[in-house]
């Protein structure tokens, strides 16, 4: 266990001194800062549309930047380490297998959660200091959404990264996998339903597979549960289940995915050669 | 007996790289490995440090399998790897990665380092990889020689080194401990001619030759 925290503490220090980390910090962090600076302190000036529309723009985006960039950078540093003999160097210290997995998934997942949880912390201070009065159980929730986005995708990254060898082929994996999921979020499935006559309860149950999409149903219901922009299906999907059961699947339902795909890499990790 | 390879086979995608090899490695030897490119001398020392999973036979490290009890098998391992990786980190972090994992400690590393007439202090916040080749050699070289071992694994560590650095490193190699062994793949046996007491030579996957000299 100790070499755990020392491998997480040591993927920490090197990430924070990489590029990605500043691209995605100031990407990422900044516009966060900026949706709660602008978005959550002013929504009595901007009106509630205009609220609505900032809190959108803010949840495509993240719905576009935050997987692939966990899914590039992680694959990148993984699949790398191992290509480049980094890994065979590491791994010639008396250093357990677990340790080293898991240490890198906590380091990696406090880099990439930093961000977002410090951008969200200087929003929460910007709003106080102004003095309006704080949504906290939405900023706790949608924490807990971006948390679980984070998850499920830095699980499926350490997944594909161990289970294939080359970085290519990792990466464009990745690839594959965020842009199927971009596709099937609301639109591409409306498109589905009216060109085949899919059975609905197939596009509803494709619908609730996916991450990216349990994760713009959840935020978007959080914010604004009449918004007509979330789409026929995503309607109803929060109509059926309720918000209080939809918010507990777009916890949840990503955690239990990204639980089972850091673990399916990690034995493949164990059974597997190493290099 | 430390290494005891009976029958070890490894394939990748189809094709033997290694076939059919018994090797053992006994206290107090010191071994040259010799044969040419694509030999399969690194496969076999990656399958004894517990990296490659063998398509059939049996390695064990002190009684212990490198796949199954890795960290006991390489608390007793010092490994020096054929290409100095580019390592991120910064030798401050790498060294405490080795200090917290393997009990090195740090001023062992730094002394070592010295008698290389290699000034570590002076780049310890730079990233490892940003050394330049044969100050990375002398590092790793130091790193190994401070770890307290029974077997030394040396994959041709003096490929970047400059004449005065390999006179070095050959003098240093003098003052290892007479009870633990060594194990150097190299292409000029000349060179070590002086510090090796067994010599094995390996082509397409088998030993072919193993012999005390
Ligand atoms: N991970 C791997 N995947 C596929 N093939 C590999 C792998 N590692 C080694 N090989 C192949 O195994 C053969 C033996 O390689 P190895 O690195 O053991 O040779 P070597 O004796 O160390 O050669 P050199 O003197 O050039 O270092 C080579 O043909 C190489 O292409
Ligand atoms: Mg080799």
């Amino acid at each position: 266990m100790k070499n755990l925290f020392l491998v997480a503490y040591l993927d920490v220090k090197e990430s924070l001194r990489s590029k990605w980390f500043y691209v995605y910090s100031v990407v990422f962090g900044g516009l966060m800062a900026l949706f709660f600076i602008s978005g959550v302190s002013d929504s009595v000036v901007m009106g509630f549309t205009g609220l609505s529309r900032m809190l959108l723009i803010f949840i495509q985006v993240t719905i576009i930047i935050l997987p692939i960039f966990i899914l590039i950078t992680t694959v990148k540093s993984i699949s790398g380490d191992r290509e480049s003999n980094v890994l065979e160097y590491m791994l010639s210290f008396p250093v357990s297998l677990k340790d080293y997995y898991w240490g890198k998934m906590l380091g990696r997942f406090l880099t990439v959660f930093m961000p977002v949880f410090l951008a969200l912390l200087l929003g929460v201070v910007f709003g106080l200091l102004k003095g309006g009065a704080l949504p906290w159980k939405m900023v706790f929730l949608y924490s807990a959404f971006l948390f679980s986005l984070s998850f499920v995708f830095l699980g499926l990254a350490f997944f594909l990264s161990t289970l294939v060898k080359s970085t290519d082929i990792a990466l464009g994996g990745s690839f594959v996998v965020w842009i199927v999921m971009l596709a099937f979020i609301d639109i591409g499935l409306i498109g589905l339903m009216l060109q085949n006559r899919m059975n609905d309860g197939l596009i509803v149950f494709l619908a609730m597979l996916n991450p990216i999409e349990v994760f713009r149903i959840g935020a978007i219901s959080l914010f604004d549960p009449e918004l007509t922009v979330i789409g026929p299906v995503a309607y109803y999907i929060l109509d059926t289940l309720g918000s209080t059961w939809l918010i507990i699947y777009a916890i949840f339902y990503p955690i239990v995915i990204g639980a089972l795909l850091s673990y399916f890499g990690y034995i493949a990790f164990r059974k597997k050669d190493l290099l | 007996m430390l290494v005891v390879a009976e029958k070890v086979s490894k394939q990748f995608m189809g094709s033997k790289v290694l076939d059919s090899v018994n090797i053992t490695i006994n206290k107090g030897d010191r071994i040259a490995m010799m044969g040419p490119n694509g030999a399969g001398k690194t496969t076999l020392v990656r399958a004894m440090l517990g990296f490659y999973h063998i398509n059939s036979g049996k390695i064990t490290v002190n009684g212990h399998d490198p796949v199954k009890e890795r960290v006991k098998v390489l608390e007793n391992i010092s490994f020096i790897p054929q290409l100095p990786p580019p390592v991120k980190l910064s030798i401050e972090e790498l060294l405490l990665y080795i200090g917290r994992s393997s009990g090195i400690p740090r001023e062992r590393v730094l002394q070592e380092a010295g008698r290389m007439d290699l000034d570590i202090q002076k780049h310890i916040s730079k990233p490892f990889f940003k050394l330049s080749g044969g100050m990375k050699q002398k590092l790793l070289i130091a790193i190994a020689l401070s770890k307290e071992s029974d077997l030394l694994i040396f994959d041709e560590p003096t490929a970047n080194l400059d004449p005065k650095g390999r006179e070095k490193f050959y003098e240093l190699l003098t003052e290892i401990d007479e009870s633990c062994s060594t194990l150097f793949i190299t292409h000029r046996l000349d060179e070590i001619k002086g510090l090796v007491n067994r010599q094995i030579y390996m082509d397409l996957g088998k030993v072919v030759e193993d012999e005390k000299i």
